[in-house]
């Protein structure tokens, strides 16, 4: 079953197009990546989904884009409760600067999660989803700012896990990591599309063939090949896909 | 846009290359021992196999190490897994061609126990195969590859025929012909398994070129 469906999604930034008859399927459940090369409209894609583009002037847009038996880009969607649904996380971990614990409660207090005790309980499922609860249980009240980059960006998930998202999107996740935090954040993603359906944009195309199950590449605004990683990565159809990922491009 | 990887590529096509035609000079060396019953030119294969099989190796360790170090992926990919097959057939090959010398020095003392007629054509078969085999690698030609895989069955044709005419015409009715007749069976065999390492290397090619699975699925030939 597919989690979000565009159909002939078109995105304008004044009268640049970023996106072009964008037609996609993202199947419930499972890791999808979007490749492709910088300036290419992934991130633009992402952003869709959970409506941040909305945040920067003179965007339009066009087309539909499912998900959650709706149109989430129609104008009359509660955006509060759909970045509930579909939380993000960026290159750069941000978590805000207060501590660990009021880092992760702080989605459920605004969405009104009541007693206190199901809040420590909030707490310490979503830090145990992310692999932190060991490491940080006698430390709940120590300033999030202080951990290290990868615990920063397991906590930022754990913050979205707390407010039980069904979608969860990654921008450029590992980017700001070592080969070794990366390789551990990549194996979190995996125990986490048991649970949630998980769609990242990255430039690291091994970090794509790794991780996901599938793959769209992205060029100048266009999807050009969506299909299993396996087969983007062993077969591409498209010449374009081709040269993209054996380092041909450009 | 040239990258250096491309031309560790070619270096390693031609490394291929350099063992197809090994492997091709040993099935005709080995066919021309036995039409002249040449125990020299037997000797000269068998003891030329130590190169070919230190070529392998070193094909193997480059192909590893452009996987390692360039992680390559969909045609490069493909091309470096079908590189290491191909190097592996073609070692196969050079190993049945000193098979059939050897068997030429078991027989080259002995009395002739008949023209020699389907055999060289089965050498011609498997010598043509190879070559068209390794061509299509080289120009990527997925047409000659597939006519190496069709032409197969034409091998197994002329192999059973030598075959019955060695167990019937002469070991059944003379058993003083078997020290003669089995060496000549085998030699049909060992051209026969030629044959089919060269189809594999088709069947190979066809999957670098197109990223499809023929092997197993002739169907999907046509």
């Amino acid at each position: 079953m597919d989690k979000i469906i565009t159909r002939n999604l078109n995105l304008w930034y004044g009268d640049f197009q970023a996106l072009k008859d964008v037609n996609a399927c993202f199947p419930e459940q499972k890791i999808t990546a979007i490749i492709g090369p910088s300036g290419c409209g992934k991130s633009t894609l992402l952003r869709v989904f959970n409506r941040m583009n909305d945040l920067i002037e003179g965007v339009r847009i066009t087309g539909a884009v499912e998900a959650f038996g709706m149109n989430i880009i129609e104008p009359q969607v509660d955006l509060v409760t759909l970045r509930k649904k579909i939380g993000m996380v960026f290159q750069r971990p941000n978590p805000f600067p207060l501590s660990i614990y009021e880092n992760i409660v702080f989605g459920p207090r605004v969405h009104h999660f009541r007693e206190r005790d199901s809040l420590d309980e909030v707490v310490e499922n979503s830090l145990k989803a992310v692999l932190l609860w060991d490491e940080l249980k006698d430390k709940l009240k120590k300033l999030a700012l202080g951990l290290s980059l990868e615990q920063k960006q397991r906590l930022c998930i754990a913050r979205l896990i707390a407010v039980k998202p069904d979608i969860l999107l990654m921008d450029e996740p590992c980017s700001a990591l070592d080969p070794q935090a990366t390789g551990r954040i990549e194996e979190l993603m995996r125990e986490l599309k048991n649970n949630y359906t998980i769609i990242i944009v990255t430039h690291n195309m091994q970090q794509a063939a790794r991780v996901s199950d599938d793959t769209g590449f992205m060029l100048l605004g266009e999807l050009v090949e969506f299909a299993r990683t396996d087969d983007i990565f062993t077969r591409p159809k498209d010449k374009r896909t081709e040269d993209y990922i054996t380092g041909r491009y450009g | 846009m040239q990258r250096h990887f491309d031309d560790e590529l070619e270096d390693l096509r031609k490394d291929i290359l350099k063992m197809a035609v090994l492997a091709q000079e040993a099935i005709f060396k080995s066919t021309e021992a036995l039409k002249a019953r040449d125990k020299i030119i037997a000797k000269e294969l068998i003891d030329a196999d130590d190169k070919i099989d230190e070529l392998e190796l070193l094909i193997d360790e480059k192909c590893i190490d452009l996987i390692a170090r360039y992680q390559p992926m969909a045609k490069d990919l493909r091309l470096l897994t079908t590189g290491m097959k191909l190097n592996a057939e073609l070692e196969r090959i050079a190993d049945l061609a000193v098979d059939i010398a050897q068997r030429v020095l078991e027989l080259a003392d002995k009395p002739l126990l008949k023209p020699l007629i389907d055999i060289p054509k089965l050498s011609t078969i498997a010598q043509d195969m190879v070559r068209d085999c390794i061509d299509a690698f080289v120009k990527k030609d997925i047409a000659l590859a597939k006519k190496v895989v069709l032409s197969d069955s034409e091998a197994d044709k002329l192999r059973n025929l030598v075959q019955d005419e060695l167990i019937n015409d002469y070991m059944i009715k003379d058993t003083k012909t078997v020290s003669r007749a089995v060496p000549l069976l085998l030699i049909a065999r060992h051209l026969e398994r030629i044959c089919d390492h060269a189809t594999n290397i088709a069947e190979d090619v066809v999957y670098m070129v197109e990223g499809k699975v023929v092997k197993h699925h002739l169907e999907e030939l046509t």
